[in-house]
């Protein structure tokens, strides 16, 4: 059974055009210690569905449709009080800017005994000494002594290792990763995402890792979601989606990365921009600035094609089946 | 450029240095009132009326100030009063304190409906004269320093409420409120330990402001007669019996007022100094 099974999400935000949907009809599943990488532009719904996962919708946005069931448990109609019981123990979340993440008013080891006092079961004593030994196997060298630093003592490598010691202090489950690499230097990156892969597989957790970095994808995921306009358009594993891409989007994403072996005077670009929400073409989303588009993609927003048993694409005309 | 800015920007520590050293004089001398005060404050001498202060042709150090209407030393009195004055202003600037900062950080943190209630009715309470109500609730339950403490406390909550709610509202924002919120944490949880430390500075400031208001009023109600009941010694007592004799023994009165402003000055002014010293943007101009 999978950890992780969201069926057709959709949240909304009220605009003055009415209600505009920035994740529509998102379904993926996660199994157990698996990672899933969810890649998209800015604006391409990922973070909302990663918000909306842990059920940290703001208001005036809300789920308007879908289920999210988390091990067997259907998350959206939870109480409050229950889903509270499962933010920071069964499901965590780190961020994608540490030192704003931390309050500048405590120390980090206080804010890293925080969710274990929070769900109990520990006295103060055992959570002091299970936070040290988490800020010990995060890496941080010295955890006895950066236990009593505040946050802007620290580096934003180390910050980001405090997160994650945050998240993970209570063995979760699933952690979500809202790009958590976004804002370091690249080779405080690769550490970062090293620990991650480390962790997830010592404790076992499933990762959602949130990106508009198809290199972090391709370090740390096992499978990966390909987001575009609120929509989820191609889900394949990693190998399968940087082989052969079914759909144009990804197409276009994995041609505008750099290639060290290729010499070449421009990247290629997706020309055109990513419609506002609100003015979505009736079609396929992407129509507007697929190479590819023609006149049964304008109709209505195209089917998920199944190529084989993990690699799908909504798209009327998937790459791999040309012909 | 160097002496252009020493000025200013040792104003703040100016004002809090002084600001500190009259008040913490005053909470002194309230503490030490039996050990300083030369008489007792309710003892009458009617044979000492109306006694002129030292410096005065007819004054005498047995009363350094002069005695009032009924004899009593003034100077006694004086250090007393400032028992009540300050005890009734700080409890009643700390009660309004709690009050202003639970409904103003609820306001800020729920928004909603229970916002426009909170916010509403406290901008409705702000544009009702407070010293009006405060007049009708004394007079219907009657002046007890109990009764002070509660009916200023109460009316003066919406000062904090709407510092508060503002500050709250731009707390609420930040990211760590919802990364807190991501590791389980209830609401009562993030107000009271993620939200309330960052507003802590700001009620400082505007705790020790209210201190100087709550004085004032509390003179006032009891220059009105509707504070504590004579012959208890508050510095509005002694302003309200001065004010009767205020051609023949101006001094009763004068003394009073003149604790008064200096007290309510000397708070303004720590108060102020706080302001100065804990903002960031005040310290950008120095």
């Amino acid at each position: 059974m999978a950890l992780l099974e969201v069926e057709g999400l959709r949240t909304v935000f009220p605009s003055q055009e009415g209600e505009v949907s920035a994740v529509e009809g998102a379904s993926f599943s996660l199994s157990e210690g698996e990672v899933l990488g969810l890649v998209g532009e800015s604006g391409s719904g990922k973070s909302v569905t990663a918000f909306s996962l842990m059920r940290l919708v703001q208001a005036p946005g809300r789920i308007a449709a879908g289920s999210v069931r988390f091990e067997g448990r259907d998350l959206l109609s939870l109480d409050e009080r229950e889903m509270r019981k499962l933010r920071g123990r069964r499901m965590s979340m780190i961020f994608q800017e540490p030192l704003s993440s931390l309050n500048p008013v405590w120390t980090v080891g206080q804010q890293v005994m925080e969710p274990m006092l929070l769900h109990g079961g520990v006295t103060r004593r055992e959570a002091r000494e299970r936070a040290l030994a988490m800020l010990a196997r995060v890496g941080i060298a010295d955890a006895a002594r950066r236990f009593n630093d505040y946050p802007h003592q620290l580096s934003g490598g180390l910050r980001q290792r405090v997160m994650i010691a945050l998240a993970l202090v209570c063995e979760p489950k699933l952690l979500i990763a809202d790009e958590p690499t976004s804002a370091l230097d690249v080779t405080i990156q690769a550490q970062i995402l090293e620990l991650l892969r480390d962790l997830q597989r010592e404790l076992g957790m499933a990762i959602l890792m949130i990106t508009h970095d198809l290199g972090v994808v391709a370090e740390i995921a096992d499978r990966v979601n390909v987001m575009y306009a609120g929509r989820i358009v191609e889900s394949a594993p990693v190998e399968t989606l940087f082989r052969a891409p079914a759909h144009p989007y990804s197409a276009g994403l994995l041609q505008s990365v750099p290639d060290m072996g290729e010499e070449r005077e421009r990247l290629p670009t997706i020309r055109g921009i990513v419609p506002r929400p609100g003015e979505m073409p009736p079609g396929c989303a992407f129509a507007p600035r697929c190479p590819y588009a023609d006149a049964a993609c304008t109709v209505a927003p195209p089917p998920v094609h199944t190529l084989t048993d993990d690699h799908a694409a909504a798209c009327v005309r998937p790459l791999g089946a040309h012909g | 450029m160097a002496t252009r800015r020493s000025g200013p920007r040792f104003g703040h520590r100016i004002k809090i240095g002084l600001g500190a050293a009259i008040v913490l004089g005053a909470v002194l001398m309230a503490i030490l009132a039996p050990l300083l005060a030369p008489h007792d404050p309710y003892r009458q001498d009617l044979l000492a009326r109306l006694q002129p202060p030292v410096w005065a042709e007819q004054g005498a150090w047995k009363h350094p100030l002069g005695t009032d209407n009924y004899g009593r030393d003034l100077l006694s009195r004086l250090i007393y009063g400032s028992r009540l004055s300050i005890m009734v202003g700080v409890s009643a600037a700390l009660l309004s304190a709690v009050l202003g900062s639970v409904l103003g950080m609820l306001a800020g943190y729920k928004g909603g409906w229970l916002q426009q209630v909170i916010m509403r009715f406290a901008d409705a309470h702000l544009a009702f004269p407070e010293i009006l109500l405060a007049i009708l609730i004394v007079a219907a339950v009657g002046g007890s320093a109990l009764n002070l403490i509660l009916v200023l406390g109460v009316s003066g909550w919406m000062v904090y409420a709407r510092v508060m709610y503002n500050l709250t509202r731009a707390v609420r924002e930040r990211p760590f409120i919802e990364a807190a919120v991501s590791h389980g944490a209830s609401d009562a949880y993030i107000l009271a330990r993620h939200v309330f430390p960052q507003l802590v500075p700001v009620l400082t400031v505007v705790c020790t402001l209210q201190v100087a208001q709550m004085i004032l009023q509390e003179t006032a109600l009891s220059f009105l007669g509707l504070g504590l009941p004579p012959p208890t010694a508050t510095w509005g007592n002694m302003l309200a019996e001065g004010r009767d004799r205020l051609w023949v023994a101006p001094w009763i009165a004068n003394f009073a007022g003149l604790a008064i402003i200096l007290v309510v000055w000397g708070i303004n002014m720590l108060g102020n100094g706080l302001r100065e010293h804990l903002d960031p943007k005040a310290k950008e101009r120095r």
